[in-house]
């Protein structure tokens, strides 16, 4: 009697537990002692049910694939019939000289520093407007992360309408008397990236704002008491108390902008399709340019793992750099607003 | 939303977003103030609000005057949208993707999850890790030999063959946010539940399911969001335009009719639609879940 119990519970602190014991006839599901398997065996097959599915999943359509990239780079091949072109690091050398794939990563660097210059004042701005006690606050926090909910397609398409030539945007800098700047947003090389730029800093505003607002709530309220007691002003309390506690979320803000502006896709491909003459190419459009319009899949491939270990480097030296200082101890921004 | 969210060991910090009672501090409303709140709002939902007039104007009317209200209000844009038998296509196409989507990643994240929470087994960390791992590794690095994989398994044109890879990508994310939600409910109610007579497998349906519902909800939202707005994996495998989703219909529609402004802004302002309405209804799952995983 004891012994069916245990082998479920694992211990044998239930075992003599009157109401245990009577209950157990009345549960046919649980299995007959006597041909059961052991506790262990019984664990260890829950495991792999509960498990299964997820990692059979995970492993089909996410690690086959990134270990697949690996092997077709050092490949040329157009997808199909064998691969068997085997060219070692070519395609990588190739992709290093080309020039459209410089330019690619260097876009892809200005974007990650331009969200970084243009989005954490900005959404630091917003947030801290936002958390005043003021009338429609909770409104405004709502439509300030409306363009983040939106397909970056369907943001992508509504901009594009908005700057076409004489569209709204040339008609609203005309009506307030800088039509001299008007021009051609998305057809122009010099300026198509800070189109692209501004436009995805609308798009990802409100994601910055959002986060840094759930930051402001982890600041203790009597820091503000004692600071306004001491009669600091609120410049001083925003910049002596608000932002360094507000460090790790900045911090986490900035490893989520650095990872997502590596990866940007969907609104150039959108706006620009990386054009024109590749002033707006990232390393993402031009993988896929490379992949599918021109079906050199191994050479694609060598760009995609280089844009993994670009992100790699990049996600580690922001993890030692910027963020170990959250890991360290955690403790030390609290000290730091004395 | 793809990107990794995990090495993040912030404050532990109060998420919730409702009840911040502070005693107000710099608090109050100075015109100014207003003025700005205002400026953010509009250039927030300008090009939202004028996308859904526009599609209200005739092409003649914005040619003329790129900005103003529809005079008179034309609803052919919209009425042509709504009468075409591809926009109720696309929009189907990706209920039933993001749909399919979540129920996997909800169903298959909770399962691995559980063990991943409440047994103590050899490798569990490790096996946690190798799904965490998985948040390195954006859909961008695999996609083409996933298209070709794709391809090779004949789910080209298939909403599976967009829905189960665009799970399998949100998994990590997921399996991240259940973990700790899971670890979190109180042992004694495992211990009390055994007393009883439960397995761990009857346990985990009659206490931990129900209990984890507003975890699952969370992430549930965020993968049909993830999934619902996806381009990339689709417009590789979806060429077929009975089988397109609604991102794709809509950067189709807008360079096939390039030239007919009001008709792309009343197509666009109806596919949007969808997604605000979730989105409002959703707000603070979404929010909550965002800042959550941020939080670690």
């Amino acid at each position: 009697m004891a012994d069916d119990v245990t082998h479920r519970t694992g211990t044998a602190t239930v075992a003599a537990t009157p109401t245990a014991a009577g209950r157990v006839p009345t549960r046919p599901a649980a299995p007959g002692p006597r041909r059961r398997l052991s506790a262990r065996w019984r664990k260890r097959l829950e495991i792999l049910f509960f498990v299964t599915p997820a990692l059979t999943l995970f492993a089909m359509f996410v690690v086959v694939p990134v270990i697949q990239a690996g092997r077709y780079s050092v490949f040329r091949w157009n997808g199909l019939g064998p691969m068997e072109n085997f060219v070692g690091l070519e395609n990588y050398a190739n992709a290093l000289r080309d020039q459209v794939f410089t330019d690619a990563v260097m876009h892809n660097l200005t974007i990650i520093v331009l969200s970084i210059l243009i989005q954490l004042p900005l959404g630091l701005a917003v947030a801290l407007l936002l958390n005043r006690d003021m009338w429609g606050r909770a409104a405004m926090r709502v439509i300030i992360f409306v363009p983040y909910v939106l397909a970056e397609v369907v943001a992508g398409v509504v901009w594009l309408m908005l700057l076409q030539p004489n569209g709204v945007v040339d008609a609203v800098l005309d009506a307030v008397g800088l039509g001299g700047l008007t021009q051609l947003w998305l057809g122009n090389p010099d300026i198509a990236l800070y189109t692209v730029m501004f436009v995805l800093t609308w798009k990802y505003l409100g994601l910055a704002v959002i986060l840094f607002l759930a930051g402001l709530q982890g600041v203790p309220p009597d820091l503000y008491e004692a600071a306004q007691i001491d009669g600091a002003s609120w410049w001083q309390v925003q910049r002596r108390i608000t932002i360094p506690l507000l460090g790790p979320t900045i911090r986490t803000w900035g490893f989520l902008s650095m990872i997502g502006s590596l990866q940007v896709f969907d609104m150039v491909w959108i706006l620009t399709k990386g054009g024109p003459a590749n002033s707006t190419v990232t390393m993402a459009t031009y993988l896929i340019n490379q992949g599918t319009n021109r079906s050199l899949y191994g050479y694609s491939s060598a760009v995609a793992v280089l844009l993994f270990g670009i992100s790699l480097v990049l996600a580690l030296a922001y993890q030692v750099f910027v963020l170990r200082r959250d890991n360290d101890d955690a403790p030390k921004p609290r000290k730091a607003t004395r | 939303m793809t990107a990794p969210l995990t090495a993040v060991p912030g404050q532990p910090a109060p998420l919730t977003d409702a009840p911040r009672r502070r005693r107000r501090s710099f608090s109050g409303g100075s015109p100014l103030v207003y003025a700005a709140a205002l400026v953010v709002v509009a250039a927030t939902l300008g090009p939202v609000v004028y996308a859904i007039l526009g599609g209200f104007r005739s092409n003649a009317q914005l040619a003329a005057e790129p900005v103003g209200l529809p005079d008179p209000w034309v609803t052919t844009n919209y009425l042509n949208v709504l009468t075409s038998s591809s926009f109720w296509r696309y929009a189907l196409n990706s209920t039933i993707v993001a749909g399919i989507t979540t129920v996997v990643v909800a169903v298959f994240g909770v399962m691995a999850a559980y063990p991943l929470a409440r047994y103590r087994f050899r490798g569990r960390e490790a096996l946690f890790l190798v799904f965490t791992l998985g948040l390195l590794f954006p859909l961008t690095v695999a996609i083409i030999p996933l298209f070709l994989m794709l391809r090779d398994l004949d789910l080209t044109n298939s909403l599976w063959g967009v829905a189960l890879p665009q799970a399998a990508f949100a998994l990590p994310m997921t399996i991240v946010i259940l973990r700790p939600f899971l670890m979190a409910i109180p042992k004694e109610l495992e211990e009390a539940a055994m007393l009883d007579g439960t397995s761990r497998i009857g346990f985990f349906w009659r206490i931990l399911l129900p209990l984890s519902g507003p975890g699952l909800v969370t992430v549930g939202v965020l993968a049909f969001v993830a999934s619902w707005n996806s381009y990339l994996l689709p417009l590789l495998i979806l060429s077929d335009p009975a089988a397109q989703t609604l991102p794709l219909g809509v950067a189709t529609f807008s360079s096939e009719h390039a030239q007919d402004t009001a008709g792309v802004l009343a197509f666009t302002s109806l596919a949007m639609i969808p997604a605000l309405v979730f989105f409002l209804a959703m707000e603070k799952r979404i929010v909550n879940g965002l800042q959550g995983a941020v939080k670690g």
